[in-house]
C-alpha cells in the first residue's frame, strides 16, 4: 500500500509537465551516490591505511633520527653508501630471483605430474602438496629452524648416517642463504603448482588432439600448445611471486634474523631491525621505500598481464 | 578393388592395435614416473610438519639426548600439549588470534562485498580508477608500509593493543577480497539484476537476496583468504605488540617459549602444530572453493 | 491490463548514436504485438524502454493511460521474460515465481494460490521444488513465463525468449506462448528477430529497421501488402526476389521488362496504380512461392511464363527450390517436387503477376 502511494506521488510531478528526464536523472544520481557510499569503506581503507601511510613514509624518510629536523635525501644516500645495505639489495634480488625460479620449476613439474594422474587420486595428492602453503610461514619456519639447529639438526644426523660432515646450516653465510632460499621455495612452490594446474586444466583437450593428429611429440605439444596457452598466467604468477619473495619478512626473521653478519638480510627484515629495533624510524622508512620502484615496475607489468587476459576473455 | 581396400584396411587396423599396446606401456611408464616424482616432493613438503609432530611428542630429556635417532619417538608423551594448554599464555594467544581473525574476516567481507557490488554493478565517477587501485593495493606488501603504520598506531595510542591489528589487517585482506568479489559479481548475468528490478527489488534487496546467495562460492573463497592472511600475519604483531597478553599465536609462540638461549623445542613444536591446525582444517574441507576463487581472482578481471 | 502507447520515442546513447529515432506505436488492451527486425534495429531498446530498464531520451511512454517515463521498473506493473531466462539460480522454481510477490508483501496463501495457478497453466506443477540448474531449456522457459504470469501485470514483455532453444523446442514453446496468451489475455509486447515467430504469434507485427518503424499491421497484411522494400524482403521465407527492371508502356498494357529481355505483363487492374511510373526504372519484387512451374489446368489469372536455367536445385521434400541468376541477381523459385529440374537445363517457369510488387529503387517504397 505504501508502495502504491509512492507511485502516485512520483507520477504527479512527472505528468505536471516538467522536463521528462528529471526524475530518472535524479534516480541515476541517487544511484551513483549510493554506489559511492557503498564503496566508501573501501576508499577509507585504501586512503587511510595505504595512501596516507605511503606519503607519511616519504615524509618520515626525510627526517633525522630523532625526527626533529628535515634532512632531505640524506637517509637514502647514507644507506646507499653503507656496505650492509648494499648487501641487502643484492640479497633481496638474489633470493627473489633464485627462489622464484625454483618455485616456478617445481610448480611446473608438479602441476604436470598432477595433471597426468587419474582424476580420482588427484585431489588427495594435491591436498598433501598444498600443505606447505597452508601452514602460516611464521609457524612452519619454526620447524625448519629446529631442523637446522646447530647441535640437534635432524638433517645433520641423517647426513652423518651417510658419513657426511655436519653442515653449518645457519652459521655460514653461503649455507644460510641456501637455507633461506630453500624454505622460501618450500613455502611458495605449491602456489605455483595450483596456478599452473588451473591453467593446464583450462587448455582444451581438442588442442592436444589436433596437435597429436598434426604429428606433434610430447615435447612439441608442451612447446607449441601448453606454454603459449599458459604464458600469461605464468608471467602473472612469476611477477606476483617476485613481489612476495622480494618483500618477504617472516622466513628470514625467524630463520636467521639477517645473520650471520647481515648476510641474509632483506629489505623487510633490515627495515625492521633499523626502524623498530634500533629505533631509527626515518632510516627504516627509507629502507622500505627503496623497494618501491621495483615493486611499482612489477605491479605495472602484472596489471598489463591481467588486463590483457581480461581482454582475451580467458 | 573392394577386396584390396579391405585388405589394407585390415593391415592398418592391426598396426594401430600394436601401437595402442605401446601407447599403453608408455602411459604406464609416465604414470610410474609421476608417482615417483610425487613421492619425492610429498616427502620434501611434509618433512617439516611431520618433524614438528615428532618433536612435539618427545619429552625435553629425549630431545636433549643426542645419542638417539631424532626422527623416532621412543617414549611418546602429550606433556608438551598439556603444559601449553594449562600453563602460560598459549591459550590466551590462541584466543587473541581467534578474536583478531574473526573481526578482520567480518570487517573485510562487509567492506569488500559492498564495494564489489558498487564497483561491478552501479558505477560512479571514478569507479573504474578505483577498481584498478584496488588491484594495485593488493600488490603492496606489508613490509613497505609497516614503519609509517607503526608511527600512526603509536600516534593514536594503540601501540601494544590487540585491536590495532583489527584496524590494520584489512589493508592486507580487503583489496584481494574485493577483487575476487568483483570477478564473481561481474560473472552474474545482467539480466538477473533486471529481472530483480522488475520483480520490485531495490539495490539492497538485490545485493542481499540475489548477489550474495548467487556468489556464495566467491564469498567463501574470499572469507578463506581473509582468514588465512589474518591468521598467518607475523610482521604487524611483531612490530606493534610487545606484551605477552596482547600477542597473537604467530608471535606469542616465539616470544614466550624462547627465554634467552633456552629453547623449549617440544613445546614450540606442539604450539606451532596447534597454530597450524585451524588453517589445515579449513583447507581440508574447503580447498576446492578456495582454489577456484583464488585462480579465478588471479586470472580473470 | 492496459494499452501501451509510445509517442515520438527517441533513444540516444552517449556519443550521439540514435538507437531509436522517434517512433509512435499504439498497442491495444489484450493485444499481442511483436517487434521484429534485424539485430541493431532498436527493437530490444524499445522493449527495454517500455520496461523502464533504459531511460528514454525524449518522447512519452504510457501504460494503461498514465505516463511512466520517470517511473522505475518495479512500479510500472510489467513483467518480463528474458532471452537467457534470468532465473535466480539459488531459488527453487516456486521461490523464483514467488519472488516478485514476496517483495511486494503479498500474503502467503495468495502467493501460493497464484503460483499454483500459473504452474497449472504452464504444466510445471511437479517442478516447483527444483532449482533452475535441474531443469531443461524448455522447462526454464516455462518457469520464466510463470514468473511473469503470477505477477498478473498490466503488460508482458518478452525479449527474444525462444532464441536459446533448439529448433524443435522453439516451435513447441511458440505454441505454448500463444496458448498462454489466449488464456490470460494480458497485453503483450514480444521482441524477436525471427519473422516466422512474429508471423505466427502476433495480432499485429511491428517491423523495425535502423531505429524506425517500417510498417505495422496484422501478419497477413505485411505478407501481402508490404509498404517498403525492407518489409517485403524481411517477411517471408525464402525471401522475396528483387529484380531491377523497367516499367514500359506497351500500348495496350504496362509491361515489366527484366534483364535478359524477359517481358512480363502487368495485370490490367493494377495499370492505374502504376501508370504514373511508366518509363521509369523499378525494382520488380516477387516471392519464390509465386514463381512456379506451369501446372496443367492452371486457372490462376495473370500467369506470365518465362524461361530460366536453374544453377542449383534444392529438393526440400514438400517442394523444390530452384535458384537461378538473372544478371547478377539470385532468383529463387518454389516448384512442385514432381517437376523435373536439372541444373543448367532451361525450363519454363510461371510468374503469378497478381502477386507482384513494384518498388521505387530510390525511395525503396512499394508502389
Amino acid at each position: 500500500m505504501a508502495d502504491g502511494s509512492a507511485i502516485a506521488a512520483g507520477r504527479v510531478p512527472a505528468t505536471a509537465g516538467q522536463p521528462r528526464t528529471g526524475t530518472l536523472k535524479r534516480m541515476a544520481r541517487r544511484r551513483s551516490t549510493l554506489a559511492f557510499l557503498m564503496a566508501l569503506p573501501l576508499l577509507a581503507v585504501i586512503a587511510g591505511l595505504v595512501i596516507y601511510p605511503f606519503f607519511y613514509a616519504i615524509e618520515l624518510s626525510m627526517l633525522n633520527k630523532r625526527m626533529t629536523r628535515f634532512v632531505g635525501i640524506d637517509n637514502f644516500t647514507f644507506l646507499l653508501g653503507r656496505e650492509t645495505f648494499q648487501l641487502v639489495i643484492f640479497q633481496s634480488v638474489l633470493f627473489a630471483v633464485t627462489a622464484v625460479i625454483a618455485k616456478a620449476l617445481i610448480g611446473f613439474v608438479l602441476a604436470h605430474v598432477l595433471h597426468a594422474l587419474p582424476a580420482k587420486g588427484q585431489r588427495k595428492w594435491r591436498g598433501m602438496l598444498l600443505v606447505p602453503w597452508v601452514i602460516p610461514p611464521a609457524v612452519s619456519t619454526l620447524a625448519w629452524w629446529w631442523l637446522f639447529d646447530p647441535s640437534y639438526s635432524a638433517f645433520n644426523w641423517m647426513l652423518a648416517v651417510f658419513g657426511a660432515g655436519p653442515v653449518p646450516w645457519l652459521g655460514d653465510a653461503g649455507w644460510a642463504r641456501f637455507a633461506v632460499i630453500l624454505v622460501n621455495t618450500w613455502y611458495g612452490a605449491p602456489f605455483f603448482m595450483i596456478m599452473y594446474l588451473a591453467a593446464l586444466k583450462s587448455v582444451p583437450d581438442q588442442l592436444y588432439e589436433a596437435a597429436a593428429i598434426d604429428g606433434a611429440t610430447g615435447i612439441q605439444k608442451l612447446r607449441y600448445v601448453t606454454l603459449p596457452m599458459m604464458r600469461n598466467i605464468i608471467s602473472i604468477t612469476v611477477l606476483f611471486s617476485l613481489i612476495v619473495t622480494f618483500a618477504n619478512f617472516d622466513i628470514v626473521r625467524i630463520l636467521t634474523n639477517g645473520g650471520p653478519q647481515d648476510r641474509t638480510h632483506l629489505f623487510g627484515t633490515y627495515a625492521f631491525q633499523v626502524g623498530i629495533q634500533s629505533g631509527d624510524i626515518p632510516l627504516g622508512a627509507a629502507v622500505s621505500l627503496f623497494m618501491f620502484p621495483l615493486l611499482a615496475v612489477f605491479a605495472v607489468l602484472i596489471l598489463r598481464g591481467v588486463n590483457q587476459r581480461t581482454k582475451e576473455g580467458l | 578393388m573392394s577386396g584390396a581396400s579391405f585388405a589394407t584396411g585390415g593391415a592398418t587396423a592391426s598396426a594401430t592395435y600394436q601401437k595402442v599396446g605401446s601407447i599403453r606401456a608408455e602411459r604406464r611408464r609416465v604414470l610410474i614416473g609421476a608417482y615417483i616424482a610425487l613421492a619425492v616432493f610429498v616427502v620434501f613438503f611434509l618433512l617439516p610438519p611431520v618433524y614438528m609432530l615428532i618433536t612435539s611428542l618427545k619429552s625435553s630429556a629425549e630431545i636433549a639426548d643426542l645419542s638417539g635417532n631424532p626422527w623416532i619417538v621412543t617414549r611418546p608423551t602429550l606433556q608438551n600439549y598439556w603444559e601449553l594448554l594449562t600453563e602460560g599464555n598459549y591459550l590466551l594467544h590462541f584466543r587473541n588470534s581467534i578474536i583478531v581473525t574473526a573481526c578482520v574476516v567480518a570487517i573485510t567481507m562487509v567492506i569488500s562485498i559492498l564495494a564489489a557490488f558498487s564497483l561491478s554493478r552501479m558505477r560512479f565517477w571514478g569507479s573504474g580508477v578505483l577498481a584498478t587501485g584496488v588491484f594495485l593495493t593488493y600488490l603492496v606488501p606489508e613490509t613497505l608500509l609497516f614503519i609509517p603504520l607503526f608511527q600512526i598506531i603509536g600516534g593514536i595510542g594503540m601501540y601494544n593493543n590487540l585491536w590495532a591489528m583489527v584496524l590494520i589487517y584489512p589493508t592486507l585482506t580487503v583489496p584481494f577480497c574485493t577483487w575476487i568479489m568483483i570477478g564473481y559479481f561481474s560473472s552474474i548475468p545482467k539480466e538477473l539484476d533486471e529481472a530483480a528490478l522488475i520483480d520490485g527489488a531495490n539495490h539492497f534487496q538485490m545485493l542481499w537476496k540475489i548477489f550474495i546467495p548467487v556468489a556464495l562460492p566467491g564469498i567463501l573463497a574470499a572469507t578463506i583468504f581473509a582468514f588465512t592472511v589474518s591468521w598467518a600475519q607475523f610482521l604487524y604483531p611483531m612490530a606493534f605488540l610487545v606484551s605477552s597478553e596482547q600477542m597473537v599465536l604467530t608471535t606469542g609462540i616465539v616470544s614466550d617459549l624462547i627465554r634467552g638461549d633456552t629453547f623449549v623445542w617440544g613445546k614450540i613444536m606442539a604450539g606451532a602444530l596447534m597454530a597450524a591446525l585451524p588453517p589445515l582444517l579449513v583447507y581440508a574441507f574447503l580447498m576446492d572453493y578456495y582454489i577456484a576463487g583464488l585462480t579465478a581472482g588471479a586470472t580473470k578481471g | 491490463m492496459a494499452q501501451v502507447t509510445l509517442r515520438k520515442i527517441v533513444k540516444e546513447y552517449e556519443g550521439g548514436v540514435q538507437a531509436v529515432k522517434g517512433i509512435d506505436l499504439d498497442i491495444d488492451d489484450h493485444e499481442f504485438v511483436v517487434l521484429v527486425g534485424p539485430s541493431g534495429c532498436g527493437k530490444s531498446t524499445t522493449l527495454r524502454m517500455i520496461a523502464g530498464l533504459e531511460e528514454i531520451t525524449s518522447g512519452d511512454i504510457a501504460i494503461g493511460g498514465s505516463i511512466v517515463n520517470d517511473i522505475p521498473p518495479r512500479d510500472r506493473d510489467i513483467a518480463m521474460v528474458f532471452q537467457n531466462y534470468a532465473l535466480y539460480p539459488h531459488m527453487t522454481v516456486f521461490e523464483n515465481m514467488a519472488f516478485g510477490l514476496t517483495l511486494r508483501k503479498f500474503p502467503k496463501e495468495e502467493i501460493k494460490r497464484r503460483v499454483d495457478n500459473a504452474a497449472r497453466i504452464l504444466d510445471i506443477g511437479t517442478l516447483l521444488e527444483r532449482k533452475p540448474k535441474a531443469l531443461s531449456g524448455g522447462q526454464r522457459q516455462r518457469v520464466a513465463m510463470g514468473r511473469a504470469i503470477v505477477r498478473d501485470p498490466k503488460v508482458f514483455l518478452f525479449d527474444e525468449p525462444l532464441s536459446n532453444l533448439d529448433a524443435k523446442l522453439r516451435v513447441q514453446m511458440r505454441t505454448e506462448i500463444k496458448k498462454v496468451h489466449q488464456t490470460v489475455r494480458t497485453t503483450t509486447v514480444y521482441v524477436t528477430h525471427d519473422q516466422v515467430e512474429a508471423m505466427t504469434l502476433a495480432d499485429r507485427v511491428v517491423v523495425m529497421n535502423h531505429g524506425v518503424i517500417e510498417q505495422v499491421g496484422p501478419p497477413t497484411e505485411l505478407y501481402h501488402h508490404p509498404v517498403t522494400k525492407f518489409v517485403a524482403g524481411f517477411i517471408g521465407s525464402p525471401a522475396m526476389n528483387f529484380i531491377p527492371g523497367r516499367l514500359v508502356n506497351g500500348g495496350a498494357a504496362l509491361n515489366v521488362v527484366l534483364p535478359d529481355g524477359i517481358t512480363l505483363p502487368v495485370p490490367a487492374e493494377r495499370a492505374g496504380r502504376y501508370a504514373a511510373h511508366a518509363g521509369r526504372e523499378i525494382l520488380f519484387g516477387i516471392r519464390p512461392e509465386h514463381l512456379t512451374e506451369i501446372r496443367p489446368n492452371d486457372h490462376r489469372p495473370h500467369l506470365a511464363a518465362f524461361e530460366a536455367a536453374p544453377e542449383v536445385v534444392e529438393p526440400m521434400g514438400m517442394e523444390t527450390l530452384l535458384h537461378f541468376w538473372m544478371q547478377g541477381n539470385e532468383i529463387c523459385a518454389r516448384v512442385d517436387p514432381a517437376t523435373p529440374a536439372e541444373p543448367g537445363v532451361k525450363q519454363t517457369l510461371a510468374a503469378d503477376m497478381s502477386q507482384m510488387h513494384l518498388i521505387d529503387p530510390q525511395t525503396e517504397k512499394v508502389l
